[in-house]
């Protein structure tokens, strides 16, 4: 097989499995609005803990560090759900014996977290807008950079957690540390002046761990 | 078409399959027989590649393309319908005319009137129909079915008698079974774990 063969091959199976993924969701219902009704109470909860009388630069920098903690508790969410129906059904055995390449199945299945993820963000970016305060392009930019990284390591991170007991409680343990860094590039963005160091952070993450997740998946889902 | 010397295979610290060996060549009818504990899904995982063995060593002549795989589940989405099923694996084993392999499938395991409708509506037999169109859809090779007959009425039963019947003359099948007088004939090869 050519090459351009295979990577037609490939991207129709990315193609067909993120297809599958956005079906089930549109059928079931099942995670995109628990993320949407999870994203604005905690955005609505923040709005209530948050002091009056702190100062213009403090509030800023308070609040978009609580609006980058709610976007990645709801990609949490979101990734929780992310192989359900691959651990309930036993699915991943029917899809890990097709002879497609396993990290098809990651990709796939990242696009699906990161359209679910820009969902739950049409709805948050706006209600932060009123209940704290306008969204500038580099935030914008920097959400959008790290709904790929959080997507590409999440994604493999929930189907480490999916074969355990204790997934629930595995997925957060396991992301939240390897999640620091985008918090630390996505408040950086929102917060400085100069937002690009921070932005070129978050896309050299995206490379790295994208690379990293795609080379792995394979041995996560196989024996 | 499979070659097994010293197989084994542990879960912590109990030996489920121990010093197996096996050659089961081209189109062999191989039954697979033993009771529940015995070590027969397992044996059909690790055939199908889905577990690793632990001890010995493995050859199986047919890629992932080549096996068609029944287990426990009918390994179908629940939330989709058979055509949606059928179409989504017939795409990843890259099946020419899948949607007329899978008419035909699906006509033949009478499932054609329910196409549009959810799996998740279906009784576990149908399923279980489902489940086997899925796996002969690519009309693979290697046919590995675990307790096939479990959920199956008996109008399913009869359509896997025939089906088998087929593949026992130009297919590699193994098959688990818990009813083994059903398909003894077709066998040329029995193991008992």
């Amino acid at each position: 097989m050519t090459r351009a063969i295979a990577a037609r091959q490939y991207v129709s199976d990315v193609a067909v499995l993120a297809r599958k993924d956005a079906r089930l969701e549109l059928r079931s219902r099942d995670t995109v609005p628990a993320m949407l009704l999870f994203v604005v109470v905690a955005l609505v909860v923040f709005h209530f803990a948050v002091p009056a009388d702190l100062s213009e630069e403090t509030e800023r920098i308070v609040s978009f560090g609580l609006l980058w903690v709610a976007l990645l508790f709801t990609a949490i969410l979101g990734l929780t759900r992310a192989f359900v129906a691959e651990r309930e059904q036993r699915l991943i055995d029917a899809l890990v014996l097709a002879p497609c390449d396993r990290s098809a199945i990651w990709l796939a299945k990242t696009i699906a977290v990161v359209a679910f993820l820009l969902l739950a963000e049409l709805i948050a970016l706006p209600a932060f807008a009123l209940f704290f305060e306008p969204v500038d392009a580099p935030t914008i930019a920097a959400i959008l950079l790290a709904n790929i990284g959080i997507a590409a390591v999440g994604t493999v991170l929930s189907a480490v957690s999916a074969a355990s007991r204790t997934r629930e409680l595995l997925l957060p343990l396991l992301l939240l540390p390897l999640a620091i860094p985008i918090i630390v590039g996505g408040i950086g963005a929102s917060v400085t002046d100069e937002p690009a160091q921070f932005l070129a952070f978050l896309a050299l993450y995206d490379a790295v761990f994208a690379i990293i997740s795609w080379s792995t998946f394979e041995y996560v889902v196989t024996e | 078409m499979i070659q097994a010397t010293a197989l084994g295979r542990r879960f912590g610290d109990r030996d489920v399959i121990r010093g197996l060996d096996l050659d089961i060549p081209h189109d062999a009818f191989l039954l697979v027989t033993g009771g529940n504990g015995s070590g027969k899904s397992t044996l059909l995982s690790i055939l199908a590649g889905l577990l690793a063995p632990t001890d010995g060593l493995l050859k199986v002549s047919a890629g992932r393309g080549e096996i068609g795989y029944v287990g426990h589940e009918p390994l179908v989405y629940r939330e989709l319908t058979p055509l949606e099923n059928l179409d989504l694996f017939g795409s990843l084993y890259r099946v020419a005319g899948r949607r007329e392999r899978a008419g035909v499938l699906l006509e033949r395991y009478s499932l054609w009137d329910v196409r549009d409708e959810h799996v998740s509506t279906f009784s576990r037999g149908m399923q279980q129909r489902l489940g086997l169109c899925r796996a002969l859809l690519h009309d693979p090779q290697l046919l590995i079915l675990d307790e096939p007959y479990a959920a199956l009425d008996a109008d399913g039963s009869s359509l896997l008698d025939d089906q088998l019947g087929e593949l026992a003359q130009t297919r590699t099948v193994v098959v688990s079974s818990h009813m083994p007088e059903r398909i003894e004939s077709l066998a040329t090869l029995q193991l008992a774990l």
